[in-house]
């Protein structure tokens, strides 16, 4: 589906409006013109609508700000089988994301300013959904050479990332923060210790040891994060970072940004939904990285995106298809897919009482946007009409059958939700519907 | 053939190690020396006598073809014998360490001995184990006092001042003893200097120093009069410090654009050897505001006086003044 579409005026009214950037969460209304928010709230009724305005009653759903996704893997360039800017785009406006983040993680790997363009090209006229790019943060991804954070931003690279690695060299990351913050560059790094994860593929527990598989343990993850957590004080760039999965993870980003340190972090909601018992008989679709961890660590986790330790929520869509995944759990791929489910899956955490609408929105939205300084996140008026509209109470059974993504690789097949996206507007124009 | 009064303030030290410590009488009378021998370097017989059977021994831990050179030509228009020790062919390499080396070279009696290396603080730990003048040619990152001398003596030739002047220097500050020895000179005589470049380059703790320090360079040349641009070694430009040739040119390159944001009638220095198309385009190395070659020119007649006023200053006598 393509935005190029003509848009007309729309108005979404009846709706309970949520939008964190303006502390909004009430009945009201969403008027949308010429691909622009013109009024959002209670009182965005009051001056009426232009002629030709389609409205749209949405009693009973809220309309919030387009989520942004700040982590999701899509194949192109290189791995077109398992997912193209087209299918993961339709995948995003179906889980309520209007802005995806794709990483750069693919062959070659995004890290010189025409592949910043020529992905930013393609993912513009294959995308229902805004694609931006985040370029690799070192040369090939080797972890030793910097990238030109100048020049790969010039050409729209929203951020840096190790991908799917992470930096082990801590001067490497020491010199990206150092350089990135002449030019207000995002460092991403994912924190984990090649050294200490070894051959592991999951949390290190009693299930592990039950199973006879090696494990991870969290500290792969935690020491490296309090490394690159000084790193960013000694340096002053701003750090992220990417995908979190460890209890003493958010206890990390809270020091930090304690000390005023520019820190922020994510986690998957996978990670924050799911824990290494699901895990069950070795089904690799729960096979991530990081690993999922004991349920402990989830309820931490979700404590930690209530707090603001963590910042955001992202998909970590990581598309695999059936030759990596139907493999021995050991010998099977990391990832699993996850726009779909995107907003569904969060919405589990507010009807169980964790956190508020407003604070996940903030965290699947508002928070994405600002940290990657993206016009977005927002339903302030002159702002994208990015728009979700979602019934928080429907209750629905997902089947991979109906997956939009290429690959199939959800951890949530057969799993019940409560809460689905009924429509999805990019620029104001509708671009998913049910 | 010295023609000037002597300077009761003036400089008469035995060693020149960097510029750090002296006053700025010492470094204007270090200039004024130099003045002398401009107009000497231009004349067919460009001899004096003032080191006249004196000895001068080059001793280059480090590579160098212009400083050496320079050295060498200055010393020998003074009427000095000077020897130069190529020190990757001499047992250096065997393994003799630096003391052993300047005890040997010692030993051979020499007045003066000029010294590169490429430790920090290697040229005055030297100079504590010999009986002769040392004169710094440049050690590690800390400190090249003629480079910085040459420097002034070209912007006062040009600006006749230096005192309220604008100096921006851009680039490898991190790494640049050119760049320490300067700001140290340029501030004592009252100038205003500026470090421009990357963070990676220019860290903050030269901020912590009381210097100005700027990421961009349309903020670190506006309204300077003087614009030094630093050499980038190569091993720095692949993804260590900075990512690349082009990333780096494109943003702190000094090209027209760029020099535009400086006044009209900025002057552009380099210590050189340049790299351009790096940290200069050839337009500027070569346009109308370059001063480049003409540091070349203003180098020997600063080492004449830095040579003479260090052999002079132990006396007639030959032995070593305390």
């Amino acid at each position: 589906m393509s935005r190029l579409a003509q848009t007309h005026p729309v108005w979404l009214t009846n709706a309970r409006v949520v939008d964190p950037s303006q502390g909004l969460d009430g009945p009201g209304a969403v008027l949308m013109v010429d691909g622009r928010i013109v009024a959002a709230g209670p009182s965005a009724a009051n001056n009426g609508a232009p002629e030709g305005t389609e409205t749209v009653d949405c009693r009973g759903l809220v309309v919030a700000p387009g989520l942004v996704d700040l982590c999701a893997h899509v194949g192109e360039p290189g791995h077109e089988h398992r997912e193209t800017f087209a299918s993961a785009g339709r995948a995003a406006a179906a889980g309520g994301i209007t802005t995806l983040v794709a990483m750069p993680d693919t062959d070659p790997c995004i890290d010189d300013p025409a592949l910043v363009d020529f992905v930013s090209t393609r993912a513009r006229r294959t995308s229902a959904v805004r694609v931006r790019v985040m370029a690799a943060l070192t040369k090939g991804q080797e972890g030793l050479e910097l990238t030109e954070f100048g020049l790969l931003g010039e050409a729209g690279a929203v951020g840096f990332t190790s991908g799917r690695g992470s930096i082990a060299s801590a001067q490497v990351l020491r010199r990206a923060l150092t350089y990135a913050k002449d030019f207000g560059a995002l460092v991403c790094n994912r924190p984990e210790d090649a050294t200490l994860k070894g051959s592991g593929v999951m949390n290190l527990s009693e299930t592990a040891a039950r199973l006879g598989l090696t494990g991870v343990p969290a500290e792969a993850e935690t020491t490296v994060l309090a490394r690159d957590l000084r790193l960013a004080r000694l340096a002053g760039g701003r750090y992220h970072a990417s995908l979190l999965s460890a209890a003493e993870a958010p206890d990390l980003m809270a020091w930090a940004k304690d000390q005023g340190i520019a820190a922020t972090a994510s986690v998957s909601a996978a990670h924050l939904t799911l824990n290494e018992m699901d895990i069950g008989a070795y089904r690799t679709f729960f096979k991530l990285s990081p690993p999922l961890r004991s349920d402990a660590d989830r309820r931490t986790l979700v404590d930690g995106v209530k707090t603001g330790a963590i910042d955001v929520i992202v998909s970590g869509h990581d598309p695999q298809d059936v030759e990596t995944k139907r493999l021995p759990f050991a010998e099977a791929a990391d990832g699993a897919i996850g726009l779909e489910t995107f907003l569904a899956a969060g919405l589990r955490l507010v009807h169980d009482g964790s956190l508020t609408l407003m604070r996940l929105i903030e965290a699947m939205a508002t928070r994405p946007a600002e940290i990657a300084r993206l016009d977005a996140g927002t339903l302030k008026a002159g702002a994208a009409a990015d728009v979700v509209v979602f019934d928080p109470e429907e209750p629905w059974v997902l089947n991979a059958r109906d997956i939009l993504s290429k690959a199939k690789n959800t951890p949530y097949d057969g799993a019940r939700f409560t809460g689905r996206v009924r429509q999805t507007y990019v620029g104001g124009a509708l671009v998913f519907g049910r | 053939m010295i023609t000037r009064a002597a300077n009761p303030y003036g400089f008469s030290r035995p060693h020149l190690l960097g510029i750090e410590g002296l006053s700025p009488p010492e470094i204007v009378d270090l200039l004024d020396r130099a003045e002398d021998n401009i107009e000497l370097g231009r004349q067919p017989s460009k001899k004096r006598d003032s080191l006249l059977g004196r000895t001068q021994i080059n001793l280059f831990f480090e590579n160098s073809t212009r400083t050496q050179s320079s050295f060498e030509l200055a010393g020998k228009r003074l009427g000095a014998d000077v020897m130069n020790m190529a020190v990757g062919q001499s047992s250096v390499k065997k393994g003799e360490t630096l003391i052993d080396t300047a005890v040997t070279l010692n030993a051979m009696n020499p007045d003066v001995i000029v010294v590169r290396h490429n430790a920090s603080g290697a040229v005055a730990l030297l100079a504590q184990k010999v009986d002769c003048s040392v004169v710094n040619a440049g050690d590690g990152s800390h400190e090249h006092p003629t480079q910085a001398l040459l420097d002034a003596l070209t912007i006062r030739r040009h600006k006749s001042r230096i005192d309220g002047l604008v100096v921006a220097i851009c680039g490898d500050v991190a790494h640049s003893r050119v760049a320490r020895s300067n700001v140290l000179l340029l501030t004592a005589l009252g100038a205003r200097v500026r470090l421009v470049g990357p963070s990676t380059l220019v860290p903050g703790a030269f901020r912590d120093m009381g210097l100005e320090t700027f990421t961009s360079m349309r903020d670190g040349l506006r309204d300077a009069d003087i614009v030094m641009m630093l050499r980038l070694q190569r091993e720095r430009m692949q993804g260590s410090f900075v990512p690349s040739v082009r990333e780096y040119f494109h943003y702190w390159g000094l090209d027209e654009e760029k020099l535009a944001y400086a006044k009209p009638d900025a002057l552009v220095m380099h210590p050189g050897p340049m790299n351009r198309g790096v940290e200069i385009d050839p337009a500027v190395a070569d346009g109308p505001q370059s001063l480049i070659r003409e540091q070349v020119e203003m180098g020997v007649a600063i080492r004449m006086a830095v040579l003479d006023a260090v052999v002079n200053a132990r006396g007639n006598g030959g032995e070593a003044a305390p």
